[in-house]
């Protein structure tokens, strides 16, 4: 991971999540390259493109105008080029029932919103250092599922 | 004639890259600038091949020596966790008489470079087999438990969903529900 980056997307309405999630990043030691969208539709047509780049992991607000984040994951999923994208779902609490279904549907990962800071970031290290076992240490990415 | 010219750098090496990896038919994405992805497993001679000519016009595999003790640091850790009958030493006397480096200074080297540490990373690979294993639903958790060296199936447990933060029992619901959604859309 030395010289290397991890490119991770956030698809987000909420402003102040937005903002604390980069921050969170830029505080980190690991090096990343974070990149927002507002809303599901403006992700989707970002990803679409053909010669779009692609992250190593992608954060999905469930809850967002336009175009939910399952949406986005269902989409996703159908999409050869971007089904091999990490998914982490990142939204407030949601019953246990919810969060299976989500891995179900092809989510990696589900995070819930952490209320402050440090645990956000705690959190967000874990994510990117798990991803980065199932990227480089030939682990079975079919298998991998993260709560936190 | 004289000409004066300017060079986009970046552009030249990434079109002089794309036509060698072209010309040896290798499947890669482009992730970023001095970076590339290759989607194929290469052959050690494919790979020797592909190094040399893009030797002759100036583009150079970068192997960083940390990163080639951590791999193998790696493959000694695989090895030893799918060993059938386990090892029978502590992992670091194992790891430092395989690797010839005091445990020390490979488990130092290992957290620099992973960000995570050898002991979460033999975990790691631990709760690999044991999904792999509830997913050929050949042997109960109890027999994995028994199989990777667990004092208990509590132990087991309460390692998976540490790690993962699922039970064993809700990753098998759902692997067994990806399959039947997969099944049915065929």
């Amino acid at each position: 991971m030395t010289d290397e980056f991890t490119h991770v997307i956030l698809a987000d309405d909420d402003q102040d999540d937005r903002d604390f999630f980069t921050e969170a990043f830029q505080e980190l030691k690991i090096n990343t390259k974070v990149n927002v969208f507002q809303d599901g539709q403006e992700l989707m047509n970002y990803l679409l493109q053909p010669d779009s780049i692609l992250p190593h992991i992608l954060f999905l607000d469930l809850n967002m105008p336009i175009k939910s984040g399952i949406e986005c994951l269902h989409e996703i999923k159908k999409e050869e080029r971007l089904k091999d994208i990490a998914i982490a779902i990142y939204s407030t609490s949601a019953s246990d029932e919810d969060i299976e279904r989500t891995f179900v549907s092809g989510a990696n990962i589900y995070i819930k919103k952490p209320n402050d800071f440090a645990k956000l970031k705690k959190v967000l290290s874990d994510v990117v250092t798990m991803n980065w076992q199932y990227h480089t240490s030939g682990l079975n990415k079919e298998n991998f599922f993260l709560k936190l | 004639m004289k000409l004066y010219l300017k060079f986009d750098f970046n552009k030249i090496a990434k079109v002089a890259l794309e036509k060698e990896l072209e010309k040896l038919n290798i499947n890669y994405r482009a992730i970023a600038f001095g970076e590339i992805e290759i989607t194929d497993t290469l052959s050690q001679e494919a790979f020797a091949v592909f190094q040399e000519n893009i030797n002759e016009i100036g583009i150079e595999v970068v192997e960083n020596q940390k990163s080639i003790l951590v791999q193998k640091i790696k493959d000694v850790i695989i090895e030893m966790v799918n060993q059938p009958e386990g090892v029978n030493v502590k992992s670091s006397v194992y790891l430092a008489e395989k690797l010839n480096h005091s445990y020390g200074y490979i488990s130092n080297l290992f957290s620099e470079v992973t960000y995570t540490s050898i002991e979460n990373f033999i975990i790691i690979q631990k709760i690999e087999i044991t999904k792999q294993l509830i997913i050929e639903n050949d042997l109960s958790l109890t027999e994995i438990a028994y199989k990777l060296n667990y004092s208990s199936v509590a132990h087991l447990s309460t390692q998976f969903k540490n790690l993962t933060g699922i039970t064993p029992s809700a990753f098998q619901r759902i692997i067994t529900k990806r399959r039947e959604i997969a099944n049915n859309t065929i």
